[in-house]
């Protein structure tokens, strides 16, 4: 590697200083609702919510128009002493990703979290606004941190704002469940900082950049990253360490499991990009394929088991383990035969597809799990006739996140399971194909089976317990149709997703 | 064998014990310390490294020490926020009990 590139990599762009606005802007609001008491929370979010999104669009758009990433060194200390925040293609579309959803959740949730009377705090209330701030600023400085003990400190802080929005209601079930959520998520943070640790201790840096040139394939970068994959794998909960996430998605309320469903546990999984595809030095086939298999058994068993529930909350958990075993394939497909680089790959698109396009439908479907249960007082999947009449647009938005995650055209789902199909064609590795089609069929039933009922008008028709305004249905289906809109995009890899990751490549050896 | 090495020995037997606990056991608070076991060994490896990469007149490098003060913290924070919620999932779980007991006795009466 020259000098010089590693210099135009690690010095402050023009427009830098969003990066730091977009950490510090949510960090914030999470501070001004500490202080203000949770009354205020909803005003405060409400006014955060529209910057942060104003923000993460001036992102994009600088990414995308100058197609050079944006830097920040921050205090001006370069790394490998200093720290530096850098938004590449990925990250600009990671960060929009998250503002989009922050966004919807934020109108989604107004007026749920009120206290126990008007002018009296609720705990919820003041809980649930700082927390949903904090995870925004966390996934943010996840997304844009380039140094990996400081993605360290932002995957903790992701945890720990995650991990309470699972027990707002304070009841054993969900306090067991958040119990859980965080014991997988410590023992996943202190093997992320074992490798971290290590990849220190044998080359004197952390920032991913200066990393990409000088590691060398050798036994300790193969332990580090091993244990830090296998730690980031727990907070994604890719199978087999699945096992806490449907109780903790499930019992949250419906505004934090469509944020942990769609956001968080993408939060990690972005990591395990990151440290594949930038730290590490070329020949990746065979972890990839491990983490295909993964992805693959993730797809199978999530899918039956989501076929199988009798709540549909838990059914809309089960069904994000499949999802996120599709993200999975990326891996395999991407590193491919070696022709291109990965990241012109159809596969790095497809997944990154995958990955916004159930962002999108879950949220959407949350959501909508969420009125439906607020309408009929219950989600029990056989008992949900009637509401189809009741909350129409909340069972419209589910029906639409459905087509996605079962790949129908139009929809963001169907061009990213297609993409990787094509992917598969072209990479001669068949297999996956067996998984991906499989997955869909599953996926179709498990849909099906919660919209059948929700047409059907029983007699005598079902006690409303309560009116859902049209105007959060709205929001449900505004998202839902986000993931439908992704599938009209040009089924190719898109020139945005790479930007930033041909600087990374060139110097490589 | 020389104290860097007989440290990293350390470090590697706690990191070994503490993972040992969070598999095997099944009480939240003995998860929790072997959490804490595990941390430590990492703690004591990153110490290690400081000593390794010592230079230039240093008695350690400053960066790995700088990086297990914050980590330090975090797991601190990590456990204060387990151990709430281990100690509230009690409280409810005993309030329940009591309830129950309390309605089996109202029945008894009855």
């Amino acid at each position: 590697m020259t000098g010089e590139t590693t210099a135009a990599l690690l010095a402050t762009t023009s427009g830098g200083y969003l990066l730091v606005l977009a950490i510090m802007l949510p960090l914030i609001g999470t501070i001004a609702i500490v202080l203000l008491g949770g009354q205020r929370a909803e005003r405060v979010a409400l006014v955060v919510a529209p910057l942060g999104l104003v923000i993460a669009a001036a992102i994009l758009a600088s990414v995308w128009s100058s197609g050079q990433p944006l830097v920040y060194i921050v205090g001006g200390w370069r790394p490998p002493l200093g720290l530096a925040l850098r938004s590449d293609g990925i990250s600009a579309v990671m960060i929009a990703i998250t503002a989009i959803v922050m966004c919807a959740t934020v109108l989604f949730a107004r007026g749920q979290f009120r206290g126990p009377a008007p002018g009296v705090e609720g705990r919820a209330q003041m809980v649930f606004w700082s927390l949903l701030l904090a995870v925004w600023g966390a996934l943010n400085a996840v997304f844009l941190g380039d140094d990996l003990f400081n993605l360290y400190v932002a995957l903790e802080l992701l945890t720990f704002g995650a991990v309470p929005l699972v027990c707002l209601d304070g009841r054993a079930e969900t306090l067991s469940a958040a119990l859980r959520y965080l014991l997988f998520a410590l023992m996943g943070s202190v093997l992320y900082l074992l490798g971290v640790a290590l990849i220190y201790g044998a080359y004197g840096t952390l920032d991913i950049v200066l990393l990409a040139g000088v590691v060398r394939s050798e036994p300790v970068i193969w332990v580090a990253v091993a244990l830090m994959t296998v730690g980031l794998i727990a907070k994604t909960a890719l199978f087999p360490l699945h096992l806490w996430l449907p109780n903790a998605h499930a019992g949250a309320p419906a505004a934090a499991s469509a944020i942990l469903s769609a956001l968080v546990v993408k939060g990690s999984f972005f990591l395990i990009l990151r440290l594949w595809f930038d730290v590490m030095p070329g020949q990746i086939h065979l972890p990839a394929q491990i983490l295909g298999f993964l992805g693959a058994g993730a797809i199978l068993l999530g899918s039956v088991l989501a076929l199988r529930q009798a709540r549909l909350k838990l059914l809309i958990a089960y069904s994000t383990i499949a999802q996120i075993g599709y993200l999975f394939l990326l891996f395999p497909l991407a590193v491919g035969s070696g022709i291109a680089s990965p990241f012109a790959s159809i596969a790095w698109t497809a997944g990154l597809l995958q990955l916004a396009s159930h962002a999108f439908a879950k949220a959407a479907m949350f959501m909508a799990a969420g009125m439906i249960y607020e309408a009929l007082g219950h989600d029990r999947i056989d008992r949900l006739g009637g509401a189809g009449r009741v909350v129409p647009i909340a069972v419209f938005a589910f029906a639409i996140g459905g087509l996605s995650l079962m790949g129908l055209p139009p929809s963001g789902g169907f061009s990213a399971k297609w993409m990787l199909l094509q992917a598969s064609v072209g990479e001669g590795q068949w297999w996956w194909i067996i998984v991906i089609t499989l997955g869909g069929l599953l996926a179709a039933g498990y849909i099906f089976r919660v919209i059948s009922p929700t047409l059907i008008q029983p007699f005598p028709a079902p006690e409303l317990k309560a009116v859902v305004p049209v105007s959060r249905q709205g929001v449900a289906l505004a998202l839902a149709l986000f993931a439908v809109l992704l599938g009209f995009v040009p089924l190719e890899p898109w020139p945005l997703l790479q930007i930033g990751r041909t600087a990374v490549e060139a110097h490589l050896p | 064998m020389n104290a860097a090495t007989l440290f990293g020995l350390c470090g590697a037997v706690l990191v070994g014990l503490g993972l040992y606990g969070i598999i095997v056991h099944h009480e939240p608070i003995r998860k929790i310390l072997a959490f804490n076991l595990l941390g430590g060994g990492v703690f004591v490896l990153f110490g290690i490294i400081a000593r390794r990469g010592a230079a230039a007149g240093f008695g350690g490098d400053p960066v790995p020490q700088a990086l297990v003060i914050t980590g330090i913290v975090v797991a601190f924070s990590a456990s204060a926020v387990a151990v709430t919620l281990v100690m509230r999932l009690f409280e409810v779980n005993e309030a329940a009990r009591r309830e129950a007991r309390s309605g089996h006795s109202a029945e008894d009466a009855g």
